[in-house]
């Protein structure tokens, strides 16, 4: 019903968003586009997990962490190609996801949470300790090679027009899966989980599939931002960024198909913006998270899609 | 080499005795206001600043601060579950969550612009200091303090929840607070009254952790995904429970430091993974 209702507007909404996509890198500093899109497939990866199945992952961090890390040692120590990379770091963070979704959702609720955000600090630990990783430095000077060996990725425009064809790869995989049978199966999860599993539904392993979708696509968004900012740090698999992809959904509106993309793009002109206050920046984000869970649950595509709906009666 | 085994193990005791406190604190808030306290590790962090800046600035000395920290940190807490957390009630559990880690930003982001990275030492009170040669360790007086201290408080509350009045209301509330209130007790007011105290009992462990580590805007932060962990790995079911499981898992994380000290960090995470794989309901938790 909600697909139905929110179709025609939500069409609309999208062409809007590709015609920005397209125009961006000509407006603003391409580095900035860039962030913004691989911050936006992230949490709209995370929104699968946390709007569209109820499932409230508080270290997702791990996936994208873990996956910038795995892409640029592939291409820097080991000079594999960069598709390469990106396909490696992908799936590194698929099979993460595996592994510790199988482990969380053997609970529920804010155990969940609590499972997740633990599993994460593992990761953390281990990149702060691997020898690899280069630990408080981080992983620096990847190269961003070229793409097939024909074009060449350090050029901003070009690296910049990668990044948005995976981000719409990355949107259309999510746009689909919200769209399909398996879709309305995890909201009938989120809504109602004791009657999805009487009616026959391995919700189990429904969840299961939900998390390692999100994570691979989280993975995604990492091994393209390690190629844009070329180094990976720790706070790329800090529980600060997991908390951020958790702002970033809300404030969009969870839930939505645009919303998370929509959060991503205020969090980091947030941050962009706020960047020479320093610690003020957590304060800041902190204290929208709270107006956000008191005051404005829907967030601003919900609320949108709330005014459409009353205002034509749908 | 069987000095640093003692030495470890009796940090593994002192850090297991904080997971318990704070896992308690964390289970009995959960249990009658259904709301994960995420800021339990901020406001520790602000338990220890509340001391440490007593004692720098206006000279206020360890035993006072012993009890006048948890009184500003339990009012503070007072005042956010009157203002914020009381408006989430009845919404799922994982708003509280979600409100409470942000509260930790706020908390933790101005700590950190005011006193930025660096710890600040807190000295052992003078009553405290020295220590006993036990022939097989060196025993530091201060640090036997905390332990005891730390499990007395913990068998206190065991009492206090289990054999009294008000210990009989709180098991009530969690069971059923709309019965009841039906019966005419203050529920609204309990709720605030249990998480001031929830909150004042972090502050109490960490002015006696004061001494042992330094005072940092991340101490709290580093400490509560542990506490998590622990919470996930003991269940919330009982408190003899939770008491076990923080002191055994700060135990095991003693001796590995002997053993491995590489994986003392992820000791606890990995114990956590291996009791969701055998036992997904936690050591004492009842599936739900």
């Amino acid at each position: 019903m909600r697909a139905i209702a929110g179709r025609r507007p939500g069409l609309l909404g999208y062409a809007v968003l590709v015609a920005i996509g397209l125009v961006a890198p000509f407006v603003v500093y391409p580095v900035f586009a860039m962030n913004v899109l691989c911050l936006a497939l992230f949490a709209s990866a995370f929104n699968l997990l946390l709007g569209y199945t109820g499932l409230l992952s508080f270290g997702h961090a791990a996936f994208i962490g873990s996956a910038a890390y795995v892409t640029g040692w592939v291409v820097k120590g080991w000079g594999l190609p960069v598709v390469v990379g990106i396909l490696a770091g992908t799936a590194f963070a698929t099979l993460v996801g595996f592994v510790f979704g199988s482990l969380a959702i053997r609970r529920a609720g804010i155990y969940f949470a609590m499972i997740t955000l633990g599993l994460a600090q593992l990761i953390y630990f281990l990149v702060v300790q691997m020898p690899w990783t280069g630990g408080e430095d981080g992983l620096q000077g990847v190269p961003r090679g070229t793409l097939f060996g024909v074009l060449d990725l350090s050029d901003k425009y070009a690296m910049y027009y990668l990044v948005y064809a995976v981000f719409l790869f990355g949107f259309w995989i999510i746009h689909r899966t919200i769209d399909s049978p398996f879709g309305h199966v995890l909201r009938a999860i989120r809504e109602n989980e004791p009657r999805a599993l009487s009616l026959g539904y391995d919700v189990n392993r429904f969840k299961l599939m939900a998390f390692v979708i999100s994570a691979g696509l989280a993975g995604l968004a990492g091994s393209l931002k390690v190629l844009v900012f070329q180094f990976a740090s720790l706070s790329d698999v800090h529980w600060h960024l997991s908390g951020t992809v958790v702002l970033m959904t809300l404030l969009g509106g969870m839930g939505t198909v645009t919303g998370p993309s929509v959060g991503a793009l205020l969090v980091v002109t947030l941050e962009n913006y706020l960047a020479s206050l320093g610690s003020w920046v957590t304060v800041i984000t902190g204290a929208v998270f709270v107006v956000c869970v008191l005051a404005f649950r829907r967030g601003i595509v919900g609320e949108i899609r709330a005014l459409v709906r009353r205002s034509f009666s749908l | 080499m069987i000095q640093a085994l003692f030495g470890q193990l009796l940090v593994g005791l002192i850090n297991g005795s904080f997971y318990a406190l704070l896992s308690l604190g964390l289970a009995i808030i959960f249990g009658l206001l259904n709301v994960v306290n995420f800021a339990h590790g901020a406001q520790y962090m602000m338990g220890a600043f509340v001391a440490w800046m007593g004692l720098s600035y206006l000279g206020v000395g360890y035993w006072w601060a012993l009890l006048l920290s948890p009184a500003a940190v339990g009012l503070v807490g007072i005042a956010l579950e009157r203002v914020l957390i009381r408006r989430l009630y009845g919404l799922d559990p994982l708003y509280g969550l979600l409100l409470t880690f942000g509260l930790t930003l706020i908390v933790e982001g101005l700590f950190h612009h005011a006193y930025g990275n660096s710890g600040n030492a807190y000295p052992v009170p003078a009553l405290l200091q020295g220590g006993v040669n036990l022939g097989f360790m060196y025993l530091p007086i201060y640090r036997a303090w905390v332990v005891v201290v730390s499990l007395v408080v913990c068998f206190g509350s065991w009492l206090v929840i289990e054999k009294t009045r008000l210990g009989a209301y709180l098991r009530a509330g969690t069971e059923n607070p709309r019965l009841l209130q039906a019966f005419g007790v203050n529920v609204p007011f309990m709720f605030t009254v249990t998480y001031g105290f929830g909150v004042a009992r972090a502050a109490f462990a960490v002015v006696m952790a004061a001494p042992i580590y330094q005072v940092t805007p991340t101490m709290g932060a580093n400490l509560i995904m542990v506490v998590f962990a622990v919470v996930v790995i003991g269940g919330m079911g009982s408190i003899a429970g939770s008491i076990f499981t923080g002191v055994g898992l700060g135990l095991v994380e003693g001796i590995t430091k002997y053993l491995y000290p590489e994986a003392s960090n992820v000791v606890i995470f990995v114990i956590m993974a291996l009791v969701l794989l055998l036992r997904p309901a936690g050591l004492f938790g009842r599936e739900r």
